[in-house]
Protein backbone atom coordinates (compact mmCIF):
# COMPACT_ATOMS: atom_id res chain seq x y z
CA UNK A 1 0.00 0.00 0.00
CA UNK A 2 2.92 2.50 1.19
CA UNK A 3 4.25 1.94 -2.38
CA UNK A 4 0.98 3.15 -4.22
CA UNK A 5 1.26 6.33 -1.95
CA UNK A 6 4.39 7.11 -3.09
CA UNK A 7 3.84 6.62 -6.99
CA UNK A 8 0.83 9.08 -6.08
CA UNK A 9 3.69 11.57 -4.80
CA UNK A 10 6.03 11.39 -8.04
CA UNK A 11 7.69 8.62 -6.88
CA UNK A 12 9.15 5.48 -8.92
CA UNK A 13 7.02 2.89 -8.17
CA UNK A 14 8.15 -0.20 -5.64
CA UNK A 15 6.84 -3.73 -6.02
CA UNK A 16 9.13 -5.02 -3.48
CA UNK A 17 10.11 -4.64 -0.20
CA UNK A 18 13.65 -3.64 -0.15
CA UNK A 19 14.06 -3.29 3.78
CA UNK A 20 14.22 -6.93 5.44
CA UNK A 21 11.44 -6.69 7.70
CA UNK A 22 11.90 -9.23 11.06
CA UNK A 23 10.31 -12.56 11.32
CA UNK A 24 9.51 -14.02 14.72
CA UNK A 25 11.61 -17.28 14.78
CA UNK A 26 9.61 -20.47 13.79
CA UNK A 27 6.76 -17.36 12.77
CA UNK A 28 6.02 -19.67 9.59
CA UNK A 29 6.00 -23.52 11.22
CA UNK A 30 2.74 -24.28 11.85
CA UNK A 31 1.53 -22.67 9.06
CA UNK A 32 4.06 -24.94 6.74
CA UNK A 33 3.32 -27.69 8.50
CA UNK A 34 -0.58 -27.09 8.22
CA UNK A 35 0.02 -26.98 4.14
CA UNK A 36 1.87 -30.49 4.34
CA UNK A 37 -0.78 -31.88 6.53
CA UNK A 38 -2.88 -31.12 3.53
CA UNK A 39 -0.84 -32.74 1.41
CA UNK A 40 -0.35 -35.44 3.30
CA UNK A 41 -4.61 -35.39 3.16
CA UNK A 42 -4.41 -35.98 -0.21
CA UNK A 43 -2.45 -39.24 -0.41
CA UNK A 44 -5.52 -40.42 1.86
CA UNK A 45 -7.89 -38.67 -0.10
CA UNK A 46 -6.52 -40.86 -3.00
CA UNK A 47 -6.32 -43.95 -1.00
CA UNK A 48 -9.75 -43.74 0.04
CA UNK A 49 -10.59 -43.79 -3.73
CA UNK A 50 -8.70 -46.29 -4.37
CA UNK A 51 -10.42 -48.53 -1.67
CA UNK A 52 -13.65 -47.68 -2.91
CA UNK A 53 -13.39 -48.31 -6.19
CA UNK A 54 -11.65 -51.93 -5.45
CA UNK A 55 -13.41 -52.88 -1.98
CA UNK A 56 -15.40 -54.46 -3.63
CA UNK A 57 -13.44 -57.01 -5.62
CA UNK A 58 -13.37 -60.02 -3.56
CA UNK A 59 -11.81 -62.44 -6.61
CA UNK A 60 -14.15 -65.20 -4.58
CA UNK A 61 -11.87 -64.70 -1.30
CA UNK A 62 -12.71 -63.82 2.26
CA UNK A 63 -14.91 -60.41 2.48
CA UNK A 64 -14.91 -57.69 5.11
CA UNK A 65 -17.71 -59.86 7.25
CA UNK A 66 -15.33 -62.71 7.50
CA UNK A 67 -11.74 -60.47 7.92
CA UNK A 68 -12.95 -58.07 10.23
CA UNK A 69 -13.30 -58.44 14.09
CA UNK A 70 -15.55 -54.97 14.87
CA UNK A 71 -14.67 -55.83 18.56
CA UNK A 72 -11.25 -55.42 18.25
CA UNK A 73 -11.66 -52.03 16.33
CA UNK A 74 -13.39 -50.45 18.68
CA UNK A 75 -10.78 -50.65 21.23
CA UNK A 76 -8.29 -49.46 18.87
CA UNK A 77 -10.22 -46.83 17.67
CA UNK A 78 -11.38 -46.25 21.58
CA UNK A 79 -7.21 -46.40 22.13
CA UNK A 80 -6.13 -43.88 19.34
CA UNK A 81 -9.65 -41.63 20.59
CA UNK A 82 -8.42 -41.59 24.44
CA UNK A 83 -4.75 -40.47 22.94
CA UNK A 84 -6.12 -37.76 21.10
CA UNK A 85 -7.76 -36.05 24.71
CA UNK A 86 -4.26 -37.17 26.55
CA UNK A 87 -2.10 -35.21 24.29
CA UNK A 88 -4.59 -32.26 24.30
CA UNK A 89 -3.86 -32.54 28.05
CA UNK A 90 -0.28 -32.55 27.55
CA UNK A 91 -0.36 -29.16 25.61
CA UNK A 92 -2.54 -27.38 28.37
CA UNK A 93 0.21 -28.54 30.68
CA UNK A 94 2.79 -27.17 28.39
CA UNK A 95 0.76 -24.36 28.27
CA UNK A 96 1.10 -23.78 31.84
CA UNK A 97 4.71 -24.34 31.75
CA UNK A 98 4.51 -27.79 33.70
CA UNK A 99 7.40 -29.72 32.23
CA UNK A 100 6.92 -32.85 34.31
CA UNK A 101 2.99 -32.87 33.49
CA UNK A 102 4.16 -32.41 29.18
CA UNK A 103 6.31 -35.50 30.04
CA UNK A 104 3.71 -37.81 31.64
CA UNK A 105 0.67 -36.83 29.28
CA UNK A 106 2.94 -37.39 25.94
CA UNK A 107 4.13 -40.62 27.51
CA UNK A 108 0.93 -41.92 28.06
CA UNK A 109 -0.18 -41.06 24.65
CA UNK A 110 2.70 -42.44 23.16
CA UNK A 111 1.55 -46.00 25.02
CA UNK A 112 -2.02 -45.51 23.51
CA UNK A 113 -0.42 -45.02 19.78
CA UNK A 114 1.61 -48.22 20.47
CA UNK A 115 -1.42 -50.08 21.83
CA UNK A 116 -3.11 -49.36 18.44
CA UNK A 117 -0.60 -49.66 16.63
CA UNK A 118 0.00 -53.71 18.69
CA UNK A 119 -3.72 -54.25 17.45
CA UNK A 120 -3.05 -52.98 13.70
CA UNK A 121 -0.43 -55.26 13.40
CA UNK A 122 -2.01 -58.16 15.51
CA UNK A 123 -4.77 -58.11 12.85
CA UNK A 124 -2.77 -58.06 10.21
CA UNK A 125 -1.00 -60.63 10.96
CA UNK A 126 -4.22 -63.07 11.90
CA UNK A 127 -5.16 -62.04 8.36
CA UNK A 128 -1.98 -62.94 6.84
CA UNK A 129 -1.93 -66.27 8.73
CA UNK A 130 -5.29 -66.96 7.16
CA UNK A 131 -4.25 -66.65 3.61
CA UNK A 132 -6.14 -62.80 3.25
CA UNK A 133 -2.35 -61.85 2.00
CA UNK A 134 -2.52 -57.83 -0.46
CA UNK A 135 -2.07 -60.03 -3.17
CA UNK A 136 -5.09 -62.28 -2.39
CA UNK A 137 -7.60 -59.75 -4.36
CA UNK A 138 -8.02 -56.16 -4.88
CA UNK A 139 -9.97 -55.53 -1.89
CA UNK A 140 -7.04 -56.91 0.03
CA UNK A 141 -4.09 -54.58 -2.15
CA UNK A 142 -6.45 -51.20 -1.09
CA UNK A 143 -6.72 -53.10 2.73
CA UNK A 144 -3.03 -53.30 2.84
CA UNK A 145 -2.30 -50.04 1.51
CA UNK A 146 -4.66 -47.96 3.14
CA UNK A 147 -4.52 -49.00 6.72
CA UNK A 148 -0.77 -49.86 6.33
CA UNK A 149 -0.38 -46.55 5.30
CA UNK A 150 -1.94 -45.30 8.03
CA UNK A 151 -0.16 -47.43 10.53
CA UNK A 152 2.77 -46.15 8.92
CA UNK A 153 1.99 -42.62 9.82
CA UNK A 154 1.30 -43.55 13.51
CA UNK A 155 5.08 -45.26 13.56
CA UNK A 156 6.34 -42.13 12.68
CA UNK A 157 4.01 -40.06 14.96
CA UNK A 158 5.29 -42.55 18.14
CA UNK A 159 8.76 -42.57 16.59
CA UNK A 160 8.41 -38.65 16.60
CA UNK A 161 6.79 -38.27 20.29
CA UNK A 162 9.81 -40.50 21.86
CA UNK A 163 12.94 -37.81 20.44
CA UNK A 164 10.69 -35.15 21.55
CA UNK A 165 10.58 -36.62 24.91
CA UNK A 166 14.39 -37.13 24.68
CA UNK A 167 14.70 -33.22 23.61
CA UNK A 168 12.22 -32.00 26.25
CA UNK A 169 13.66 -34.50 29.06
CA UNK A 170 17.71 -32.63 28.08
CA UNK A 171 16.52 -29.24 27.18
CA UNK A 172 13.19 -28.58 29.08
CA UNK A 173 10.19 -26.29 27.42
CA UNK A 174 12.21 -24.11 25.13
CA UNK A 175 10.61 -22.44 22.48
CA UNK A 176 12.20 -24.37 19.92
CA UNK A 177 10.45 -27.76 21.60
CA UNK A 178 7.30 -26.14 22.18
CA UNK A 179 6.62 -25.43 18.50
CA UNK A 180 7.85 -29.24 17.82
CA UNK A 181 5.38 -30.34 20.49
CA UNK A 182 2.64 -27.77 18.36
CA UNK A 183 3.13 -29.91 15.28
CA UNK A 184 3.17 -33.13 16.34
CA UNK A 185 -0.31 -32.22 18.13
CA UNK A 186 -1.28 -31.43 14.72
CA UNK A 187 -0.04 -34.42 13.24
CA UNK A 188 -1.39 -36.55 15.71
CA UNK A 189 -4.83 -35.04 15.44
CA UNK A 190 -5.15 -35.26 12.02
CA UNK A 191 -3.99 -38.47 12.18
CA UNK A 192 -7.03 -39.40 14.54
CA UNK A 193 -9.25 -37.71 11.65
CA UNK A 194 -7.94 -40.01 9.29
CA UNK A 195 -9.24 -42.93 11.49
CA UNK A 196 -12.11 -41.66 11.31
CA UNK A 197 -12.53 -42.28 8.08
CA UNK A 198 -11.04 -45.82 7.92
CA UNK A 199 -13.13 -47.33 10.59
CA UNK A 200 -16.64 -45.95 8.90
CA UNK A 201 -15.72 -46.55 5.25
CA UNK A 202 -13.29 -50.11 6.13
CA UNK A 203 -14.73 -51.50 9.04
CA UNK A 204 -18.46 -50.54 9.44
CA UNK A 205 -19.38 -49.95 5.91
CA UNK A 206 -17.39 -53.32 5.14
CA UNK A 207 -19.41 -55.38 7.17
CA UNK A 208 -22.69 -53.72 6.04
CA UNK A 209 -21.18 -54.60 2.34
CA UNK B 1 -6.03 5.90 -2.32
CA UNK B 2 -4.26 7.65 0.56
CA UNK B 3 -1.14 6.75 2.68
CA UNK B 4 -3.54 7.11 6.30
CA UNK B 5 -5.06 3.94 4.99
CA UNK B 6 -1.59 2.16 5.14
CA UNK B 7 -1.60 1.04 8.61
CA UNK B 8 -5.15 -0.51 8.49
CA UNK B 9 -4.67 -2.74 5.64
CA UNK B 10 -1.48 -4.78 7.18
CA UNK B 11 -2.54 -8.21 7.56
CA UNK B 12 -2.39 -9.88 10.88
CA UNK B 13 0.66 -11.90 10.64
CA UNK B 14 2.11 -8.83 9.22
CA UNK B 15 0.95 -7.37 12.45
CA UNK B 16 2.41 -10.24 14.63
CA UNK B 17 5.62 -9.76 12.79
CA UNK B 18 5.64 -6.53 14.21
CA UNK B 19 5.13 -7.20 17.67
CA UNK B 20 7.96 -7.48 19.76
CA UNK B 21 7.79 -10.66 21.83
CA UNK B 22 5.87 -13.25 19.82
CA UNK B 23 5.72 -16.14 22.09
CA UNK B 24 3.81 -13.50 24.39
CA UNK B 25 1.87 -12.02 21.70
CA UNK B 26 0.85 -16.07 21.00
CA UNK B 27 0.95 -17.64 17.64
CA UNK B 28 -2.04 -16.90 16.01
CA UNK B 29 -3.50 -20.46 17.39
CA UNK B 30 -5.69 -20.96 20.26
CA UNK B 31 -5.11 -24.22 22.11
CA UNK B 32 -8.17 -24.46 23.73
CA UNK B 33 -8.86 -25.14 27.36
CA UNK B 34 -9.52 -28.41 29.30
CA UNK B 35 -12.86 -27.97 28.99
CA UNK B 36 -12.78 -27.37 25.11
CA UNK B 37 -10.79 -30.85 25.11
CA UNK B 38 -13.09 -32.93 27.19
CA UNK B 39 -16.46 -31.66 25.27
CA UNK B 40 -14.79 -32.52 22.14
CA UNK B 41 -13.71 -35.99 23.27
CA UNK B 42 -17.15 -36.81 24.62
CA UNK B 43 -18.73 -35.97 21.53
CA UNK B 44 -16.03 -38.05 19.41
CA UNK B 45 -17.33 -41.01 22.28
CA UNK B 46 -20.48 -40.56 21.48
CA UNK B 47 -20.41 -40.28 17.87
CA UNK B 48 -18.37 -43.47 17.45
CA UNK B 49 -20.00 -45.46 19.56
CA UNK B 50 -23.19 -45.23 17.89
CA UNK B 51 -22.24 -45.62 14.34
CA UNK B 52 -19.96 -49.13 16.22
CA UNK B 53 -23.30 -50.34 17.44
CA UNK B 54 -25.99 -49.51 14.73
CA UNK B 55 -23.49 -52.04 12.62
CA UNK B 56 -22.64 -54.71 15.35
CA UNK B 57 -26.14 -54.97 16.24
CA UNK B 58 -27.44 -54.88 13.09
CA UNK B 59 -30.24 -51.94 14.17
CA UNK B 60 -31.24 -50.90 10.76
CA UNK B 61 -31.97 -53.61 8.20
CA UNK B 62 -31.75 -51.47 5.06
CA UNK B 63 -28.19 -51.60 4.03
CA UNK B 64 -27.95 -47.61 2.16
CA UNK B 65 -29.90 -46.76 4.91
CA UNK B 66 -27.15 -47.80 7.43
CA UNK B 67 -24.90 -46.65 5.02
CA UNK B 68 -25.46 -43.13 4.64
CA UNK B 69 -26.45 -42.97 8.14
CA UNK B 70 -22.99 -44.84 9.64
CA UNK B 71 -21.21 -41.37 6.90
CA UNK B 72 -23.12 -38.87 8.19
CA UNK B 73 -21.41 -40.11 11.81
CA UNK B 74 -18.04 -39.78 10.16
CA UNK B 75 -18.34 -36.56 8.69
CA UNK B 76 -20.02 -34.95 12.17
CA UNK B 77 -17.00 -36.68 13.94
CA UNK B 78 -14.39 -35.15 11.37
CA UNK B 79 -15.75 -31.56 12.28
CA UNK B 80 -15.83 -32.02 16.02
CA UNK B 81 -12.18 -33.00 16.28
CA UNK B 82 -11.19 -30.25 13.57
CA UNK B 83 -13.36 -27.05 15.85
CA UNK B 84 -12.10 -29.57 19.25
CA UNK B 85 -8.68 -30.82 18.63
CA UNK B 86 -7.19 -29.67 15.29
CA UNK B 87 -8.63 -25.76 16.36
CA UNK B 88 -9.67 -24.81 13.06
CA UNK B 89 -10.70 -21.52 12.75
CA UNK B 90 -11.29 -18.53 10.09
CA UNK B 91 -8.26 -16.18 12.19
CA UNK B 92 -5.77 -18.72 13.03
CA UNK B 93 -2.85 -17.62 10.80
CA UNK B 94 -4.52 -14.84 9.12
CA UNK B 95 -6.73 -17.24 7.82
CA UNK B 96 -4.67 -19.73 5.31
CA UNK B 97 -5.24 -22.50 7.77
CA UNK B 98 -8.87 -22.37 6.75
CA UNK B 99 -7.90 -21.48 2.99
CA UNK B 100 -5.85 -24.21 3.05
CA UNK B 101 -8.61 -26.52 4.49
CA UNK B 102 -11.12 -25.41 1.69
CA UNK B 103 -9.02 -25.86 -1.22
CA UNK B 104 -8.35 -29.64 -0.31
CA UNK B 105 -11.61 -30.73 0.99
CA UNK B 106 -12.58 -29.41 -2.61
CA UNK B 107 -10.04 -31.55 -4.44
CA UNK B 108 -10.80 -34.39 -2.18
CA UNK B 109 -14.48 -34.24 -2.98
CA UNK B 110 -13.50 -34.32 -6.98
CA UNK B 111 -10.66 -37.02 -6.29
CA UNK B 112 -13.11 -39.10 -4.23
CA UNK B 113 -16.56 -38.56 -6.44
CA UNK B 114 -15.13 -38.35 -9.82
CA UNK B 115 -13.08 -41.55 -9.23
CA UNK B 116 -16.02 -43.84 -8.02
CA UNK B 117 -18.39 -41.96 -10.51
CA UNK B 118 -15.71 -43.01 -13.39
CA UNK B 119 -14.73 -46.04 -12.42
CA UNK B 120 -18.39 -47.26 -12.04
CA UNK B 121 -19.68 -46.12 -14.99
CA UNK B 122 -17.04 -47.89 -16.64
CA UNK B 123 -17.79 -51.19 -14.65
CA UNK B 124 -21.08 -51.09 -15.83
CA UNK B 125 -20.50 -50.47 -19.50
CA UNK B 126 -17.64 -52.98 -19.75
CA UNK B 127 -18.63 -55.98 -18.36
CA UNK B 128 -19.04 -59.19 -20.28
CA UNK B 129 -22.55 -59.52 -19.39
CA UNK B 130 -23.79 -56.41 -20.70
CA UNK B 131 -22.96 -57.62 -24.27
CA UNK B 132 -26.24 -59.94 -24.63
CA UNK B 133 -25.96 -61.04 -28.40
CA UNK B 134 -22.57 -63.43 -28.64
CA UNK B 135 -23.10 -62.53 -32.52
CA UNK B 136 -22.31 -59.38 -31.84
CA UNK B 137 -18.62 -60.13 -30.25
CA UNK B 138 -17.70 -61.44 -34.02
Amino acid sequence: MSSHAKAAEGEAPQFYELVPHHHAPHGSTQIGFWIYLMSDCLIFASLFAIYGVLGGNFAAGPSPAHLFNLQLVAVSTGALLLSSITYGFAMLDMDEGKKTGTLVWLVITGLLGAVFLGLTLYEFYHMIHEGAVPQRSAFLSAFFVLVGTHALHVTFGILWLVTLLVQIGMKGLIPANRIRVQCLSMFWHFLDVIWIGVFTVVYLMGMLR
Amino acid sequence: MSASTSTDTLSPSQKAHAHPNPEVHGDGHDHGTRRTYLIGFALSVVLTAIPFWLVMNNVIADTMIATLVIMAFGVVQIFVHMVYFLHMNTKSEGGWTMMAAIFTIIVIVIALSGSLWVMFHLNTNMMPGHIMNPADLI
